[in-house]
């Protein structure tokens, strides 16, 4: 298909061609309603096949079934070209030198008025052109890394992420942003943690959770509490940098082993879990709220050991699961199964033969908990017992993404199941605390006097 | 300079005036949908709990680059703002949605249904498949930032004093918050109209006088309302005024509540262009062209450290502000020039200051013109020579903090500067105020604002639909005012039925009982009625049942119908204690033979009484009888036995 009937199919592809006329041409309509004047636009492919998307010159879009049309005159032709406004992104020796590397998604944009279409703004000069508050903050530098919704990245991406991080620091960097969709943050955090040990500078994940081509993103206020983060804090650590509440008050530091995101659609989505966050954040200041992260340091002794074994899986386990479910990923050659447990850590008793089995083909099988907050406990009852004969490790509070992460991580190291084991269990960034603070459980219940108080007097 | 820059007073302006000055003037009409659900979530629709609230939401809004690569000019003027929004939400009005951080679900098909009738009655052509657009509004006055709206029909036509009104598009969009406060950087919003399902009538700008909107305006109301598909009362139908005349500019007058201010509004601003192009032609003669303005500002606050004019006094002391005086180069007596009535070209520039630097507490700059005692001709003197002013200048003295300063000292020399544009009308909404002036808004946005929204795919209206909805749309109104003309409804009482939401009703009650005169049941639904409301009685309480009770009785006793009037009011005004068919059942038990008001009659007669007149005794004693039987017996036969007996 041509562009010049770009997303346009049978039956209206004959009618805009007998009528001579394409996509950007200005027209004059007749139907059976009457006359319509506009300017036709390219269909979604995704759309039907049945009409024309006209733009009016009140700039509202409409379709109008090809069925009802009797001929089309052209009037006119304007086709829509972009470019994105570029200033230079002023240069400030006296300040912290960052780098932000992209993976895909947009952090900032503009907009396309004639189409909708969001245009990605990534350069320095088109960062400083949406977002120029950046300059005050530090001297840019980006790169993109490549551009994959946030669902696509996978082990390939990580490694090349990490090694990535590793030169920036070589090259001396005073600090990292990188921006990432928000759909699986968590798990690129998490897989940068291990990767990326010894980081002697702050590095920091941001995306949005409302596209930055909207005014009420929060799209640049995370991407300046970012750029605030890598620029001025002492946390030399991995973090995702998001919106702590709703409102448009402060973003949080969350250490990139014990974050998730816990919304499909709140900006706030993005929650430690057992633990308290790091920082927070507004334009101003970073508020640590521990003193047990990393400092950053003078030198550029970082460790990167990007390695990743793509043959893990992760199981939600459900009542009523089939060995088989386990078999499967047995004989189709995986290494590594980090479970989703029920409670404390449990699976039914049908499913031990397949635990069994899984020792016996030399698989990883590594317990975590479905309820996400508190740690795997296998003693308590009695069938957590049997399950740890039957080989099942249980990773105390780890998260089921990170353990995902760490386990193919460490597989990607050795072969040695006790090796595994070894890494598996030893924390390396904070993904398996000694133990969880009374405040490192809060799900507040709307409705209760004391909270509905609390939400009266505190925006969020 | 002379105050040749005004038109007549309101009173005397006639079409002609109009016509000269080039006056154009159209409508945008909001009318909220009677609909159970808000537009895009499943929030209940309607439900308003103005004080309550159960938690707030701060938000910024913050311009997008639009495709030129520079912001938007409203979007800008939001920016340099720097407001602080505050949504305060109940919990039963509002859903994540409206805050922004739930998408949108799919559009409510019954306000879909109500916007195609609308468009069906109004004559517009319909699209055949919807495109949610995004319109942004960076007043915070929704908290996306935009507004989601889309239209289902352009082009319609409403007949006007044998004209066609064109009618441009009819847009159904989700209503935005209502404003509390806007206190310095503080804007205060509660939530619980946002997301309401509206329609958007715009006409085109053909009305060519300040009446004629009105009536179109009131036209376009009875017709929405004729459906009986549209909510009614305080707030649920709200008009925008736009008005330019020659050589200004489209102005938006916003949230105009009263109909009856229309007129008013309209003329006042016609009064501000006419005014802003002569003081144009003013500047221009004196030699100050865009490329020529010029101004200096200072810092005075040292020269008023121990002035007694209280809002400077305070700022200094108080408040620890600062005080600048800006020296508009050749504008001496420009400020002091009218633009409407009681209002000054300074007000211009004073609204800037509150809206745009966030100055917002009155007054907020002080200008060499002022006629008012305030802080004395030693000190003006002293800051005149502070700022190099010579004798042709005019000065605007401007006091708040450092930041807001810097901020309002820019915008009072871009306004002053727009004055000598060549067209010197700047592109605004302006608020409608009561006294039918009106004060600057917000900049008025570009048409860049428009963009299709990504998250809700088209939606296609088949015919089928359509067919459907046309079967069961309400009748045109201006048909049913034809029909009740040749039931004999009088004149006054047409529109009224024909646009109430009860215009069905009553042509079933007309039908059904069709012993009884129309104009009977039209005085009594439409006329007693809305007197009984005025005096305080709770007319909701006449329901169709009570309606359909009343007339099935009346139907087959006629006298009854004389009487209706006594027993509604008694029942009315009875709380609910009393039944109306029970005191229907008690009147007609006792019905009153020919016999006895024959014996009424001759007791009156034997009564000698000083009539001045044979037609004063009659009008008398058929007064006096009728009293003691009306509704048990025709008037009309006690009238023949009167009239009998006296000839």
């Amino acid at each position: 298909m041509s562009d010049s009937y770009k997303g346009y199919r049978e039956p209206v592809l004959s009618v805009l061609k007998k009528n001579n006329v394409r996509v950007w041409s200005e027209v004059e309509m007749q139907t059976t309603r009457g006359e319509f004047k506009g300017l036709i636009l390219p269909r979604s492919e995704t759309a039907d096949a049945k009409h024309i998307v006209l733009k009016l010159i009140n700039g509202y879009n409409i379709g109008i079934a090809a069925e009802l049309v009797q001929s089309i005159r052209e009037v006119g032709y304007k086709e829509a070209h972009y470019q994105i406004p570029e200033k230079d992104f002023p240069v400030d020796e006296g300040k912290p030198n960052v780098k932000l590397l992209g993976t895909g998604g947009t952090i900032a944009s503009r907009l396309d008025y004639r189409t909708g279409a969001v245009i990605p703004a990534f350069s320095p000069g088109e960062l400083y052109g949406s977002v120029p508050e950046l300059a005050d903050y530090c001297n840019l530098e980006t790169e993109k890394l490549f551009g994959v919704f946030s669902e696509n990245m996978g082990p390939e991406q990580w490694i090349k992420t990490a090694e990535a991080i590793g030169e920036e620091i070589e090259k001396g960097v005073d600090g990292i942003v990188i921006g990432h969709g928000t759909d699986t943050m968590h798990h690129t955090a998490a897989v940068l943690s291990f990767m990326v040990q010894n980081s002697p500078i702050p590095i920091v994940m941001v995306g949005s959770q409302r596209s930055s081509d909207r005014p009420s993103s929060d799209a640049a206020l995370n991407l300046i509490h970012a750029v605030k983060t890598a620029a001025e804090s002492d946390m030399a650590e991995t973090m995702v940098c998001m919106f702590g509440p709703t409102s448009d008050q402060y973003g949080l530091l969350h250490r990139g082993t014990r974050v998730r995101k816990m919304h499909s659609s709140y900006r706030s989505t993005f929650r430690t879990i057992s633990d308290i966050p790091l920082a927070m954040v507004d334009r101003d200041k970073i508020t640590p709220l521990r003193q047990d992260y990393k400092r950053r340091r003078s030198d550029r002794n970082v460790n990167i050991n990007a390695v990743f074994e793509e043959k893990v899986s992760i199981v939600y386990y459900y009542p009523n699961m089939k060995p088989d479910i386990i078999d499967s990923l047995v004989d189709n050659g995986y290494r590594g199964i980090v479970i989703a447990g029920t409670g404390l850590g449990h699976v039914n008793k049908p499913v031990y033969p397949a635990l069994q089995r899984a020792r016996e083909h030399g698989v990883a099988v590594y317990m975590t908990v479905q309820t996400l907050w508190g740690y795997v406990q296998m003693y308590v009852y009695e069938t957590g017992r049997e399950m740890m004969q039957l080989g099942v490790v249980p990773t105390a509070n780890m998260l089921p993404e990170t353990a995902y992460v760490k386990l193919g991580w460490a597989l990607g190291q050795t072969d040695d199941l006790e090796k595994v084991k070894e890494i598996m269990l030893t924390p390396i960034s904070g993904e398996i605390t000694e133990r969880e603070p009374y405040n490192g459980y809060l799900v507040y219940q709307g409705g209760i006097p004391e909270v509905e108080e609390f939400l009266r007097q505190i925006k969020r | 300079m002379t105050l040749s820059g005004l038109l007549k007073p309101f009173e005397e302006m006639t079409p002609e005036d109009y016509a000269e000055i080039g006056l154009r003037s159209g409508l945008e009409v909001h009318q909220q949908l009677l609909t159970d659900r808000k537009l895009f979530c499943r929030c209940p629709a309607g439900l308003y709990n103005t004080k309550e609230y159960d938690a707030e939401i701060l938000r910024h809004m913050r311009p997008t680059l639009s495709e030129l690569g520079e912001y938007d000019g409203t979007a800008l003027m939001e920016f340099k703002t720097r407001k602080e929004i505050i949504y305060r939400i109940n919990h039963q009005s509002v859903c994540t949605y409206e805050m922004d951080d739930t998408p949108p679900f799919e559009i409510n098909q019954q306000a879909l249904d109500i916007a195609l009738q609308l468009a069906m009655v109004m004559n517009y052509k319909l699209v055949s498949e919807i495109h949610i657009a995004r319109k942004q509004y960076l007043d915070g006055s929704i908290p996306t930032g935009f507004q989601r709206t889309t239209i289902v029909g352009i082009d319609g036509w409403l007949p006007y004093k044998g004209r066609k009104i064109g009618l441009v598009q009819l847009g159904l969009e989700e209503d935005s918050c209502r404003e509390v406060s806007d206190i310095g950087h503080e804007r205060i919003y509660i939530t619980d109209r946002l997301g309401m399902p509206i329609t958007e009538v715009v006409t085109e700008p053909v009305m060519r006088t300040p009446q004629e909107v009105a009536d179109v305006c009131n036209i376009i109301r009875y017709v929405s309302r004729s459906t009986g598909r549209v909510r009614t009362g305080l707030g649920a139908a709200r008009e925008d005024v736009n008005v330019s005349i020659a050589g200004g500019t489209r102005i938006e007058i916003k949230g105009v509540h009263r109909i009856k201010l229309i007129p008013r509004l309209i003329y006042h601003e016609a009064q501000r262009q006419y005014s802003l192009l002569k003081i144009r032609d003013e500047l221009r003669r004196r030699g100050i062209t865009p490329d020529t303005f010029q101004y200096e500002w200072v810092d005075v606050t040292s020269y008023l450290m121990h002035t007694t004019w209280e809002p400077i006094q305070r700022a200094i002391h108080k408040r620890q502000e600062m005080v600048a005086c800006v020296n508009l180069k050749g504008f001496l007596g420009i400020l002091s020039y009218p633009t409407q009535t009681g209002t000054v070209f300074s007000k211009e520039i004073s609204d800037r200051v509150r809206v745009i630097a966030c100055l917002t507490r009155q007054p907020n700059i002080l200008t060499s013109e002022s006629t008012e005692v305030t802080i004395g001709n030693v000190v003006w003197n002293r800051i005149r020579k502070a700022v190099r002013a010579q004798a042709n200048d005019a000065l605007i003295l401007v006091w708040g903090s450092s930041q807001d300063v810097k901020t309002a000292i820019d915008e009072i020399a871009i306004r002053a500067r727009e004055a000598t544009l060549d067209c010197p009308v700047p592109s605004e909404t302006r608020q409608a105020l009561d006294d039918g002036t009106n004060g600057f808004e917000r900049i008025l946005p570009g048409p860049e604002r428009m963009y299709p929204d990504t998250d809700l795919p088209p939606l296609e209206i088949t015919p089928q639909r359509i067919e459907n909805l046309a079967e069961d749309v309400p009748e045109q109104m201006w048909v049913r005012e034809d029909r009740y003309r040749e039931w004999g409804v009088p004149e006054h009482l047409l529109v009224p039925i024909a646009s109430s939401m009860q215009a069905e009703l009553f042509e079933s009650l007309v039908k059904t009982f069709n012993r009884l005169s129309p104009v009977r049941i039209a005085r009594l639904m439409f006329e007693k009625t809305v007197a009984w409301r005025r005096e305080g009685l709770d007319t909701s309480r006449l329901t169709e049942a009570v309606w359909q009770t009343l007339f099935t009785h009346a139907n087959t006793h006629p006298p009854l119908v004389e009487a209706a009037e006594t027993l509604l009011e008694t029942f009315l005004k009875s709380d609910g204690t009393v039944d109306l068919a029970t005191q229907i059942h008690a009147f007609l038990l006792p019905s009153i033979d020919e016999a006895t008001v024959k014996d009424l009659l001759q007791q009156e007669l034997a009564v000698e009484r000083p009539y001045t007149s044979p037609a004063a005794k009659h009008h008398f004693i058929m007064g006096n009888v009728m009293k003691q039987c009306r509704g048990k017996i025709a008037g009309a036969v006690v009238n023949q036995l009167l009239n009998e007996y006296l000839s």
